[in-house]
């Protein structure tokens, strides 16, 4: 028992509100000051984590409420620990990258931006279903505000719909998640909602079809999935960009965490069931996502739509249903993550350096006097169309020899989701940065602190490509363990080594 | 004579159990003499002053006897926890009322002593309904709970949609009152008992007496007439235009301890005295209760008066309360009790700055009355943007905690599909809870909007004009206890959400004493 992951997750909410009482010039270095301690502790897990040991670190499991067999229960394991990493990385390149730019009432905009650290934070170290649902909810709210009163043209319609939309998966979600705790604890079993306890109680077949559907409705939506992305245009036009930055990079991957977290180990009937139906949808989201960011011209949503296509791998993966797609999924979740961030930053840079456009027409030749932005750009391009050598790559790998093992035939076309990749991701690169220059382009490289930000970001994605082990040895006993209920012919770990029956 | 009076001998009766109804009624006759005093301060801060004590003092008393069971005046009344804490939600939202009323018109126009008194004496009214149990009392109270109403709804008298709303809940109520009367006529006549454990016993004895017609009349009659009173659709058109009309602080009575109320007496009409007849009148409140989160939800999207708004959404919220009835175990008592109060709580706020908003702006109770005080009043916009997540049923309000206990009762109860249909009305909720935050939010002020934003709300007709307050109750100053209740409940809201421990300590309490599984 130890209250590590309690003051992890709660001290940005509590410097956020310290900060809505503090004078404004404040608030972005408290709100910088949380985001910096959370990073902090992340690291200090992710280094003091224990590769070799299964089951829960750090475990706080008090008593929330009783009545509803609900606990706070938070820990860390195999799957969380990089999401949380992620977060840390995330929030805290965000949030430092959102000081250089003058909010309206800044306060608020950083309570906000603390408060949706919180609540990612909280979804993935929960081990409560409800306790995960809330937080899951919670994530929404201060997304609601931050689009609605800091974001661009049509900003209240496009938070709008992605409120409900995203609320319409999420409220599907509450009903499945309290049906999972009653209808599990039948007989004289006492109403739980700890994963640990709905994990030993599994549930009919029948009701396992129609909670997985709901689950999987609200964790799609989130990514979002191809037939249910319509918010994301508007949503990521209209979103400011250290909000976006973060729900891009960290949001979309607690919806394919809950995947993992949730589906696979308590529903594993309906989760082989509907294997091909998801698989489906993941494969038509690679397909959509990448021929949409071939076509479009926004930068932002070229991000947008690469990230449906790069998310549909990371489904596609998840729904192998073995080991190496699920470990692969998760490494890509972690990879996404932190190229999308530098990417969105990247294309910041650019607005900037041709009068504010967002469209890649209005850009190129940008690359002309600043080699370093060039260069730091083609990085991170190469990662995102997983280049070989990058860790983007080894993850795909992974994703796609699991998905062959399985189903041959969606691996085979998913493989072209690959070379799509490289399409749209050169195509963006080429446009921008080469290219005859743009009727207002004003080529420029980019200030000391803005590379502050970027050439770490940068430096580790090459640090991952160059040593991608550090996050799967850490992932891959929880992996296996949760893999186990919907794939047991294939206990094969990374090395190829069968795991003894007796350690899952 | 002296001898027949020896033979009727009066039932015992335990003054102790009845104090709070007892300081409530008494409460009401010295306020009403109060304001026959001359001076104007007298009336307009005593008045006031001693409505808060008496009910404050009610308060006390309930808790003070909480954890006691037992039967009045010769089981007419029956005291238990249920009654208890229902008494307390009512003297919370009758003292919430009466701040919201001081300094308003329609005490002014009543006259203090009387406005106040109908107040209190409607609160009695309610005690009497939630603690009966025998079905003459049940009419008793809700009458004694009605008829103030009807005449405080009508309190603004210069105000012609104040007086149409007086007399519509007149005429709607005493059609509901009507038919309860009839219903529970009915009732009587199948069971050969008005006292509710003597229904109870007469439905669980021999006999098909549940499939009686006599009874099935008896159960659809009554449940019609309290639907009017709960607002349940489809007998709840009433509902909007009500709420529209009469004053704010009234509104926001109505809305939550009305409702309150009538979901009491449900509880200990269909969860005791008719528990043996569930399958008559289970199905078709189910069916109601979905009715309701539908017909409400879809009914507050197109509306831009904040009143109407929610009115519909106290419709929708109705239903989502229905739902716990219906289960008719503990599990679904006691999360129709939680939800009562986390109801009152939230709406309590919501109203306090409707009435704040209404005092500061010349655009009554329309949205736009709204837009921007995120900006320039945050005790406002917080409390209201609170209420508004709440109701809808975010995370980390008391909102969630209650929607969650519902759900959860509804499943456990075999009623997945009901529990489907609060997650649906939910769904569409959205959209007219997060058009009021975006107003506060996301929309600059009428000042930085020009006149654009001013003449809309012109077009409504005549009803902002005086519902916008008297010259001499405008303007920020007058509005400490209006801000002070939105920012109470706002605060409530929250710190119930995130630790709810206490009151589901007291839910379970009710739970027991109702003796359901």
């Amino acid at each position: 028992m130890t209250l590590h992951l309690s003051i992890m997750l709660w001290l940005p909410l509590a410097l956020g509100v310290i900060g809505l009482a503090a004078p404004p010039r404040f608030a972005g270095k408290l709100a910088l000051l949380g985001c910096a301690l959370v990073l902090g502790y992340a690291i200090t897990f992710l280094i003091d984590f224990e590769s070799g040991a299964s089951g829960l670190q750090y475990l706080t499991d008090e008593t929330w409420i009783g009545e509803l067999g609900i606990s706070y229960k938070l820990g860390i394991d195999g799957l969380n620990v990089l999401l949380v990493a992620l977060a840390g990385i995330a929030w805290f390149a965000c949030t430092l990258w959102a000081t250089f730019t003058e909010w309206e009432r800044p306060r608020l905009f950083y309570f906000h931006m603390a408060l949706a650290e919180t609540a990612v934070l909280g979804a993935l170290l929960a081990q409560d279903l409800a306790l995960f649902v809330v937080f899951f909810d919670l994530m929404l709210v201060p997304f609601f505000f931050l689009t609605g009163m800091w974001g661009g043209a049509r900003r209240v319609q496009a938070t709008m719909k992605l409120v409900i939309y995203t609320l319409v998966g999420s409220l599907l979600m509450l009903t499945a998640a309290v049906a999972t705790g009653v209808l599990a604890a039948q007989g004289d079993l006492a109403l739980s909602f700890a994963f640990s306890d709905l994990a030993e109680r599994p549930l009919a077949e029948s009701s396992q079809q129609w909670i997985f559907l709901f689950f999987a409705a609200a964790f799609l939506v989130k990514m979002p999935m191809f037939p249910l992305h319509g918010w994301m245009p508007d949503g990521y036009r209209a979103m400011p960009l250290p909000a976006l930055a973060v729900f891009s990079a960290v949001l979309s991957k607690v919806a394919a965490y809950g995947f993992l977290r949730v589906c696979l180990p308590l529903f594993p009937d309906a989760s082989e069931q509907f294997q091909t139906l998801l698989l489906l949808i993941a494969l038509a989201s690679i397909l959509y996502g990448s021929a949409m960011a071939f076509t479009t011209t926004e930068a932002r949503l070229i991000l947008g739509y690469s990230s449906i296509a790069q998310l549909g791998f990371i489904v596609l993966g998840i729904f192998a249903l073995n080991e190496q797609g699920a470990q692969g999924g998760l490494l890509q979740a972690l990879n996404h993550g932190l190229v999308v961030v530098p990417a969105f930053f990247i294309v910041a840079l650019l607005a900037a350096r041709c009068g504010g456009s967002q469209d890649i027409r209005d850009m190129g030749g940008i690359g002309m006097r600043a080699p370093v932005l060039a260069t730091l750009f083609l990085i991170v391009a190469f990662a995102t169309l997983a280049m070989p050598g990058s860790s983007n790559f080894v993850g795909e790998f992974y994703i796609l020899l699991g998905v062959f093992t399985e189903k041959i035939v969606i691996a085979i076309v998913a493989s072209a989701g690959v070379v799509l990749a490289a399409f749209y991701t050169l195509r963006l690169f080429i446009t921008t940065m080469h290219n005859r220059t743009g009727a207002r382009v004003e080529s420029r490289e980019l200030t000391f602190r803005e590379g502050l930000v970027l050439v770490p970001l940068v430096l580790l994605i090459i640090a991952i490509a160059l040593y991608p082990q550090f996050g799967l040895e850490r992932s891959e006993k929880t992996v296996s363990a949760v893999t186990a209920p919907v794939a047991p012919q294939s206990a094969v770990t990374a090395e190829g080594v069968a795991i003894p029956e007796a350690d899952r | 004579m002296i001898a027949a009076a020896e033979k009727i001998a009066g039932p015992e009766i335990d003054w102790a159990g009845l104090s709070p109804l007892i300081a409530v009624f008494v409460g009401a006759l010295v306020v009403l003499m109060l304001g026959l005093v001359v001076s104007r301060a007298a009336r307009e801060t005593a008045v006031p002053a001693l409505s808060i004590v008496t009910l404050a003092v009610a308060i006390g008393l309930s808790v003070g006897q909480w954890g006691e069971r037992e039967d009045l005046i010769a089981g007419a009344l029956r005291l238990d926890e249920l009654t208890l804490v229902m008494t307390i939600l009512f003297c919370v939202a009758g003292i919430a009322a009466v701040l919201l009323s001081w300094r308003h018109l329609a005490p002014r126009e009543a006259a203090h002593g009387e406005y106040h008194a109908l107040l209190l004496t409607s609160i009695a009214g309610m005690i009497v309904l939630v603690a009966a149990q025998n079905l003459v009392s049940v009419f008793l109270g809700l009458e004694l709970l009605s008829i103030p109403l009807y005449v405080l709804c009508a309190t603004e008298m210069r105000r012609a949609s104040s007086l149409e709303s007086g007399l519509k809940y007149l005429v709607v109520g005493s059609l509901g009152s009507a038919t309860l009367l009839y219903g529970l006529a009915f009732l009587y006549g199948a069971t050969g008992s008005t006292d509710f454990s003597g229904i109870a016993a007469a439905l669980g004895g021999e006999g098909d007496i549940v499939t009686d017609p006599l009874l099935l009349t008896g159960i659809a009659l009554t449940i019609v007439g309290l639907a009017f009173k709960g607002s349940v659709a489809p007998f709840h058109q009433w509902t909007p235009d009500v709420y529209e009309g009469a004053p704010t602080p009234i509104t926001a009575f109505m809305a939550v301890a009305t409702k309150a109320a009538a979901f009491g007496v449900m509880l200990r009409l269909f969860d005791v005295a008719l528990i043996d007849a569930a399958v008559d009148w289970a199905p078709p409140l189910a069916v109601l209760a979905a009715i309701t989160i539908i017909v409400g939800n879809v009914g507050a999207l197109g509306q831009t008066s904040l009143k109407r708004l929610l009115a519909y959404s106290s419709v929708a919220q109705a239903g989502y309360m229905l739902a716990g009835v219906v289960v008719a175990n503990r599990l679904g008592m006691q999360a129709t009790v939680f939800y009562i109060a986390v109801y009152l709580v939230m709406n309590l706020a919501a109203f306090a700055v409707i009435v704040a908003r209404e005092r500061e702006t010349p655009l009554g109770d329309d949205i736009a009355s709204l837009n921007g005080i995120g900006a320039t009043r945050p005790l406002l916009a917080w409390p209201m943007t609170i209420a508004m997540l709440a109701l809808a049923g975010f995370p980390a309000t008391a909102g969630f905690i209650g929607k969650f206990y519902l759900i959860d009762a509804s499943v456990d109860g075999g009623y997945t599909w009901l529990a489907v249909f609060i997650v649906v009305g939910s769904m569409i909720s959205l959209a007219y809870y997060l058009k009021v935050i975006a107003a506060i939010w996301m929309t600059p002020s009428e000042d930085e909007a020009g006149d654009v934003v001013v003449a809309a709300p012109l077009a409504g007709g005549d009803q902002p004009v005086l519902a916008g307050g008297s010259d001499e109750a405008t303007g920020l100053r007058a509005q400490g206890e209006v801000v002070a209740v939105a920012v109470v409940f706002g605060a409530l809201t929250v710190i119930l959400g995130v630790v709810p421990s206490p009151l589901f300590d007291v839910v379970r309490d009710v739970g027991a004493a109702l003796g359901l599984l």
